[in-house]
């Protein structure tokens, strides 16, 4: 709860600051130690429960306030790598940072909430600045375009998870998520229409199929800097929202019945688009975002799981998923051409990135030893947990070594491709360098020893 | 009235509202079938706090009014701006980022 009240503040303050302040370093740095301030903040509810909010509409256990960590954790080290590219998108710099505070104020919301009303509202939080941000390149034909096409699906999205939240609401009375008491004998059509509705709503927002065709476009069409925390933090957000909704208030045996097949047909489309158009793109962007469309996937896996391991594996995934696609994207914006051609030789000339780029592509395959195995691991362990879901699982395996091309494909690229690489070397600062191989040994050590996030849940 | 007519009606102009979505390519009037979505979904909140006799659900639907108008200022200028440079609001218009 003092991660939302914070980011809500300081965004504002951040707005202001603006107007008054012309120096971009300065502002880059008011941004960049907001957000250690607001880990600090969040991290200090953690040994100090505070009181919820009026209502009851909010209430940050120890699950969310981890996550909230690993939120802001990994928006910090976003804008380490990335800070400097905000610049691209425009003058308004200040702008920029704000809107990514008031986006974390709606990740705060998402993994907190008790109430349907708190849910919407976070969802909208998040939505609404990520439409000013893709469109933020406001010369930019591709940018306008990801833009539109962005807000159109995302509030056509919206009115399905309204018409989800209405239609539970006719049944039971109440928004509060722990008082519908749906494990009764009887089960109302309303409340099967309304969970139906809320998946579809929930699914197009993190982007999965059969509502995912509106994702490589707008992660395409995005400027980089901007998609690279789209496609993490927020996406990660979603599902955190998700698993909560389900967990809590879906999880009696006998809804679950009607619902786990809806969602492990839903995780398996996702699996199978994702990487196999991903294996057919020539732009490592677009590869990219139909990567976490893939990677998206295996985090419905664990909603299919619904445990104490789903919680685990899907706050491993978010960590593991969020650093290793930000670093690789670090490395993405940095380049002149985006095809696969423009990385080769990289491995000769800055081996430094090159190598900090293999982790994170070795983390996304899930290779053991880094982060993105453990995160599968349990992601998968918490849906074999569930009977009769062993189809699933294998089916996410294969998919696991089918990505296993299109990602080696570019450290191929990198290594054992002669050529002249396409990244701009005075972007390339040693600091930078740092940074990026810090963050590789951050996926690493998660990897070796899962308990750096796992140990401090409950 | 029994609660059904109005789940009737606000699933009615529901349906329209997607339909329109679907169908039409104007991004103006595609807008205006997600705000008649959302209004499906304001009156059919109504009648639910009513019939519970609650009052919860009409305060859900002044939230749902800012949000809308939230997203209505962001999204016009968005299709303002995609407007300025393409001097149209045709969706079918925008394909560059089809390979």
């Amino acid at each position: 709860m003092n991660e939302i009240v914070f980011t809500a503040v300081f965004g504002v303050f951040l707005l202001f600051s603006g107007l008054f302040i012309r120096s971009k370093n300065a502002i880059r740095f008011i941004a960049i130690t907001g957000m250690g301030l607001a880990f600090l903040v969040n991290g200090w509810e953690y040994f100090h429960p505070g009181n919820d909010w009026p209502g009851g509409m909010i209430h940050a256990d120890h699950v969310s306030i981890l996550f909230n960590a690993i939120a802001l954790g990994c928006t910090l080290v976003y804008f380490l790598l990335s800070g400097k590219d905000f610049e691209q998108l425009g003058e308004h710099l200040a702008e920029y940072f704000a809107l990514v505070y008031f986006i974390l104020c709606g990740v705060g919301i998402a993994s907190s909430f008790t109430s349907l009303l708190m849910l919407f509202l976070a969802i909208e939080i998040i939505s609404i600045p990520q439409y000013i941000l893709a469109g933020s390149q406001k010369s930019n034909l591709k940018s306008n375009e990801a833009s539109l096409k962005y807000f159109l699906m995302g509030a056509f999205s919206t009115g399905f998870l309204l018409m989800g939240i209405a239609l539970l609401y006719g049944s039971t009375g109440t928004f509060h998520i722990g008082e519908m008491n749906l494990g009764g004998s009887g089960i109302d059509p309303l409340v099967l229409t309304g969970i139906l509705f809320l998946i579809v709503g929930l699914t197009f927002k993190v982007g999965g199929a059969p509502f995912h065709f509106w994702t490589p476009d707008v992660y395409d069409g995005a400027p980089s800097v901007v998609t690279s925390f789209m496609a993490t933090v927020v996406k990660a957000a979603g599902f955190i929202a998700f698993l909560r909704l389900f967990s809590i208030a879906f999880s009696a045996d006998n809804i679950t019945a009607h619902w786990t097949l809806v969602i492990a047909l839903i995780a398996a489309a996702t699996l199978l688009v994702g990487n196999f158009t991903a294996v057919f793109q020539v732009s490592v962007k677009r590869m990219l975002a139909y990567s976490s469309i893939s990677q998206a996937g295996f985090m419905i896996l664990a909603l299919v799981g619904l445990g104490t391991l789903a919680w685990d594996g899907i706050l491993l995934y978010a960590a593991a998923y969020s650093l290793a696609t930000i670093g690789a994207f670090a490395v993405l914006i940095r380049m002149e051409d985006y095809t696969y051609e423009g990385y080769r030789g990289l491995g000769k000339k800055q081996p430094l990135v090159a190598l900090a780029n293999t982790v994170f592509l070795l983390s996304l395959t899930g290779i053991p030893a880094t982060a993105g195995f453990m995160a599968k691991y349990f992601v998968l362990s918490s849906a074999l947990q569930r009977g009769g879901m062993l189809w699933l699982v294998i089916l996410a395996l294969c998919c696991a070594a089918v990505s296993a091309y299109y990602y080696f494909r570019l450290i191929w690229a990198m290594y054992f491709q002669e050529g002249e690489p396409a990244i701009l070397p005075d972007r390339i600062t040693p600091a930078f360098k740092g940074l990026l191989i810090f963050t590789a040994l951050l996926v690493v050590a998660i990897g070796v020893y899962p308990g750096l996030v796992l140990n401090w849940l409950p | 009235m029994p609660i059904s007519n109005y789940i009737f009606l606000s699933l009615a102009l529901f349906c329209i509202g997607v339909m329109g979505v679907l169908i039409r390519r104007n991004a103006i009037i595609i807008f205006m079938c997600i705000e008649l979505m959302l209004n499906a979904v304001n009156l059919m909140l109504v009648a639910f706090s009513k019939f519970h006799h609650d009052a919860s659900a009409q305060v859900f639907v002044f939230f749902i009014m800012v949000v809308a108008a939230a997203e209505v200022s962001v999204g016009l200028a968005i299709i303002v701006m995609v407007y300025r440079q393409l001097h149209s609001v045709d969706v079918g218009v925008m394909n560059r980022l089809k390979h």
